[in-house]
């Protein structure tokens, strides 16, 4: 354990931008969680490391309040990283020992350790179905499954099987004539370590993983989960040693090669997007799921008020930040969800899924925000004609 | 037997591996059982840690994999035999818990044999030193975990 310096404070300030702030209070007015009520205060957080007050950041816990969604990065008139800076705030005062509260104990960020100690030989791909052709070493297209199948083991009394969208994903490789390689030597992207400060936990997952992509020869790496796309894109570029493969989303890849799937007339539904913060504010990526949604026969997507940019988070990221503010979110995101008319709510996070079907859950509010909800992928897959 | 030749049979008996073995005892039965084990005077393996909680509905997922992520050999969650729970219902919780947790145990790549579950009521001592040696022995047939970094040898 140690204490951050001032320095070091300061070092942080310059690389994100907060010496731009000029308090115009933007990012508090815009914070979802400031709106739902509680004191956090992005421009508090910028301002005190402006001013160099390790003990406000670091001790106050505010830090972890944060849901790292971004909309605080898009309206800021000056571009402060706020995001950015979360993300270093955090590795210093991991060092200084302090931790997030993880909700559900920390088992999945246990299981994250575990997985970034390796040793184990994890039992990753049972849930592959001999319909779905993959191959395990070599190969062009590299598919990264996530971790859907922690999530439904770990998740059995919500009634979502986040690997439907996984699953969904090959199925449409397959179709557009791609066996992907999947791995069943694939770790944890480390995503949730790296927003809880644990860079060094966080960094072996990157060189094991980044180090198992690049032996498996693919020029192309389709990735499902919002999350992971994000590390993938941006925090793991530090960590290639020869160039980067391609990395795509699958809805980027099912839109550049739409022309070659043919759909079936199905039921027809209205249905409304859910732009996970990953995907939509951190990496830019709206176009490719709408563009797949409108293609689909009779299927119609009605915006919610609050998309693309404007999108709401589900409030719960990085397995460390739930609580009533976070709840608070789900259900007013829900109602407006409901609100457009949409039977289904299509996401492309599984998270997204997990936490919004956590706040379906509760009892008074049942019929209220309960809407099925969808992988894109999926919702893709069964409209394939035969 | 001289005493030093008493601390060399010692001695030379510890050298086979012993396990790290986390154990969960609720508080009313098995942790009670445990006691009742002791005052009863009967042997059994010493190679684990005990942890107290109320009841055995509190032992999380998060629980069992933080000691597996932290090095344990062994993790046993013990409880009131169903129907017996102090709080009515909490034994039926941590037998949903502990489902999940097995799941999660078996996707990380770890042997099922690691993780027990076992009911032990306060008047089972004797019931409590055998659930202790059986699992001691299995844990040590397994060897150490792979996610212990100490390297301690079979």
């Amino acid at each position: 354990m140690k204490t951050t310096s001032t320095q070091e404070l300061a070092e942080i300030a310059k690389k994100a931008k907060t010496w731009a702030c000029y308090d115009c209070g933007k990012c508090t007015a815009t914070c979802p969680i400031s709106r739902a009520g509680a004191t956090f205060s992005p421009r508090r957080q910028v301002l005190a490391t402006n001013l160099g007050h390790r003990q406000e950041i670091i001790e106050n816990s505010a830090l972890f309040v944060c849901l790292t969604c971004g909309l605080c990065d898009m309206r800021c008139p000056v571009g402060v990283g706020y995001t950015d800076l979360v993300q270093q705030l955090r590795q210093i005062s991991y060092h200084e020992g302090i931790e997030p509260e993880c909700p559900h104990g920390g088992a999945l960020q246990s299981m994250m350790r575990m997985m970034a100690k390796g040793k184990t030989k994890q039992e990753r791909l049972n849930w592959l179905t001999k319909d779905l052709k993959v191959q395990q070493k070599k190969g062009d297209v590299f598919y990264w499954t996530g971790c859907t199948m922690y999530y439904d083991a770990f998740f059995p009394d919500f009634n979502i099987t986040t690997l439907d969208g996984t699953r969904a994903a090959i199925r449409l490789l397959n179709r557009l004539g791609v066996t992907p390689v999947v791995s069943p030597d694939e770790r944890c992207c480390g995503h949730d370590l790296l927003w809880n400060g644990d860079r060094e936990n966080f960094e072996l997952l990157a060189k094991h993983n980044v180090k198992l992509v690049e032996a498996s020869g693919a020029e192309t790496l389709v990735i499902s989960c919002a999350e992971c796309l994000r590390t993938w894109k941006l925090d793991y570029q530090p960590f290639f040693e020869g160039s980067p493969p391609k990395i795509m989303h699958i809805t980027e890849f099912v839109a550049e090669h739409l022309d070659d799937l043919k759909f079936k007339a199905n039921e027809e539904h209205m249905v409304t997007y859910q732009d996970p913060c990953r995907m939509g504010r951190h990496l830019g990526i709206y176009d490719p799921p709408r563009a797949i949604m409108e293609t689909l026969p009779d299927i119609s997507l009605v915006e919610m008020p609050h998309s693309r940019k404007r999108a709401v988070c589900c409030a719960g990221g990085t397995w460390s930040n739930c609580d009533r503010y976070a709840k608070h979110i789900q259900v007013d995101r829900l109602r407006e969800a409901k609100s457009t008319g949409a039977e289904i709510l299509v996401t492309c996070c599984p998270k997204c899924q997990i936490h919004f079907a956590c706040a379906m859950k509760d009892p008074n509010l049942h019929e209220e925000i309960e809407i099925p909800m969808r992988d894109i992928a999926t919702l893709v897959a069964d409209a394939l004609a035969d | 037997m001289t005493p030093t030749k008493t601390k060399r049979a010692k001695k030379a008996k510890s050298t086979q591996w012993n396990p790290n073995i986390v154990v969960f005892a609720c508080n009313w039965c098995s942790y009670a059982g445990a006691d009742t084990a002791g005052v009863s005077r009967i042997q059994h393996e010493p190679h684990f840690r005990m942890i107290r909680v109320m009841c055995s509905g509190r032992i999380q997922p998060g629980f069992v994999l933080k000691s597996f992520e932290k090095g344990a050999d062994g993790v046993l969650v013990s409880g009131c035999h169903i129907g017996d729970c102090h709080y009515i219902f909490g034994n039926e919780r941590a037998l949903e818990q502990f489902d999940k947790t097995k799941n999660m145990v078996r996707l990380l790549g770890l042997e099922e044999g690691r993780l027990r579950l076992e009911w032990i009521s306060a008047a089972e001592g004797a019931r409590f030193a055998e659930v202790i040696n059986e699992f001691t022995a299995q844990v040590r047939k397994l060897g150490p975990s792979p996610l212990n970094s100490d390297n301690r040898k079979r």
